[in-house]
């Protein structure tokens, strides 16, 4: 296959960056989109070119660091997937395919495609700890949960913390992101106990990182690799009320 | 230094959230919005008299909503509802826009919520047709602009004589109903109102109050100017 990229370039943090365009001739269809920039930067260093920076680690969908926004939508056109599982195969011979970063001022650019996305650990640290015993695991059925909250809880807890929410969203709202990570905690037993704190400190974290409002238009759920439900924001607005007003 | 560099700092206290949070910004926004839902109800219901032959029901139903003290007091509530969604809608877009300094090249639509997309602009589309309603009735109530407030039928009336002003009238409650059918439900979300059983009811709910409530102002003014 023949591909046309349009790729971000930005040499450093404060450089104003530019698409360039490339060429690539001899993709394969059993490439994955990483694998294909991969194959780029290969040739690119053969022509003593800088290779594209571009971030990954697992590339089994699960670490959430490979998100990238391609052809206008993080993670490509393939609904419920991270970057590094999406496939060349979705693409035709000949097609144009435009590469950005993830863009929010939360989400700062390092190099390239790479951004700087150290807000969410912030966001994360600030959410605390629960209040549970060290040592040998506890056993697991003392606690009796419903089956329906240990799904809901477990809906909300396979976030990777990729930062789709956020570059899909219009306002580069955290909401998602955060409330998914609140509500796991408050739907189960093991996280009442720092619950009103809990959502106080990371929404206050948030607003202060500078992520934007959520206006409910539901652009993070569509395009979350990990399907996570606007369900959680009306929980985390639930839980914000009961912590500052009850 | 003796002087701080920069005094006022502006995108300091745009971020800076007032009444605590982005979320207290987000409630007290739906409150507000959802206030003046339940208000387009009541004007509506009013209006649909405009419709009947004699002015005196119609103008009897006006005078009772600009004498009775108790209106009065919701009059007041009405517009500090009305102003703090204005206000509070400028501030959330500010923050969002500053939120995201650098633009997509390329942006596919995500099929999602599309009129939520626009709120800002159906919005202030709304807001220039407010300030020509008042200046049409409620600033004559007033006294600020001439008129005679007792007989609003008359001038209502003479008012949906002019295919222009009706034209603009149609467009208004049309972008009216689009801002609505986002509104609606999303006022649910934000009070943290998501379930199976009630969202999809909630959603229905919007949807016909969207279009029925627009259709309803939309009415009046068509029959007056071509059946009366």
């Amino acid at each position: 296959m023949k591909i046309t990229l349009d790729i971000w370039r930005q040499k450093s943090p404060n450089d104003k960056g530019k698409f360039v365009r490339y060429e690539l001739e001899g993709v394969s269809r059993e490439m994955t989109f990483l694998e294909m920039l991969d194959y780029l930067n290969d040739k690119l260093i053969k022509e003593g070119k800088d290779p594209v920076a571009f971030d990954s680690d697992c590339r089994e969908g699960i670490c959430g660091t490979c998100g990238l926004f391609i052809n206008g939508r993080p993670n490509g056109p393939v609904k419920g997937i991270t970057t590094c599982q999406l496939n060349m195969s979705v693409f035709k011979d000949g097609d144009t395919i435009t590469v950005e970063p993830f863009r929010a001022k939360a989400f700062p650019v390092i190099k390239d495609l790479i951004i700087d996305r150290s807000s969410f650990d912030q966001l994360i640290q600030s959410g605390g700890f629960i209040s549970v015993n060290t040592g040998a695991a506890p056993e697991a059925n003392s606690i009796p949960i419903k089956k329906e909250i240990a799904e809901r809880a477990f809906d909300a807890g396979i976030c990777i913390g990729c930062g789709s929410c956020v570059a899909a969203c219009k306002n580069a709202s955290a909401m998602l992101f955060v409330s998914a990570k609140i509500s796991q905690l408050a739907l189960l037993p093991q996280g009442q106990v720092e619950a009103k704190e809990r959502v106080r400190t990371m929404v206050r974290e948030m607003d202060r990182l500078g992520f934007g409002n959520c206006t409910n238009t539901g652009a993070c759920e569509a395009e979350c690799p990990k399907e996570i439900s606007l369900w959680n924001i009306a929980k985390m607005n639930r839980e914000y009320y009961k912590a500052t007003l009850g | 230094m003796c002087f701080p560099a920069k005094i006022i700092n502006f995108n300091h206290i745009l971020m800076g959230k007032l009444f605590g949070s982005s979320l207290a910004q987000k409630l007290v926004m739906a409150l507000a919005g959802f206030f003046l839902i339940l208000f387009l109800l009541v004007h509506l219901s009013i209006n649909l008299l405009l419709l009947g032959d004699n002015p005196e029901t119609f103008n009897r139903a006006a005078a009772f909503m600009s004498g009775f003290w108790l209106v009065k007091i919701f009059e007041v509530v009405l517009i500090g509802g009305l102003l703090i969604h204005i206000i509070m809608g400028i501030i959330l877009q500010i923050q969002n826009w500053i939120a995201r300094p650098a633009r997509y090249k390329k942006r596919y639509p995500s099929q999602t919520s599309f009129f939520s997309k626009y709120m800002i602009w159906t919005g202030g589309i709304v807001f220039i047709f407010l300030f020509i309603h008042f200046l049409n009735f409620w600033f004559v109530r007033l006294g600020l602009v001439e008129g005679d407030h007792h007989n609003f039928y008359g001038m209502a009336h003479e008012l949906f004589r002019h295919l222009g002003y009706n034209i603009i009238y149609w467009i208004s409650f049309l972008i009216l109903g689009f801002h609505l059918h986002h509104a609606f439900q999303s006022a649910f979300q934000t009070f943290g109102l998501n379930n199976r059983k009630c969202t999809p009811v909630i959603k229905t709910i919007g949807i016909i109050y969207s279009i029925l409530v627009p259709l309803g102002f939309a009415l009046i003014p068509f029959v007056i100017y071509f059946f009366k």
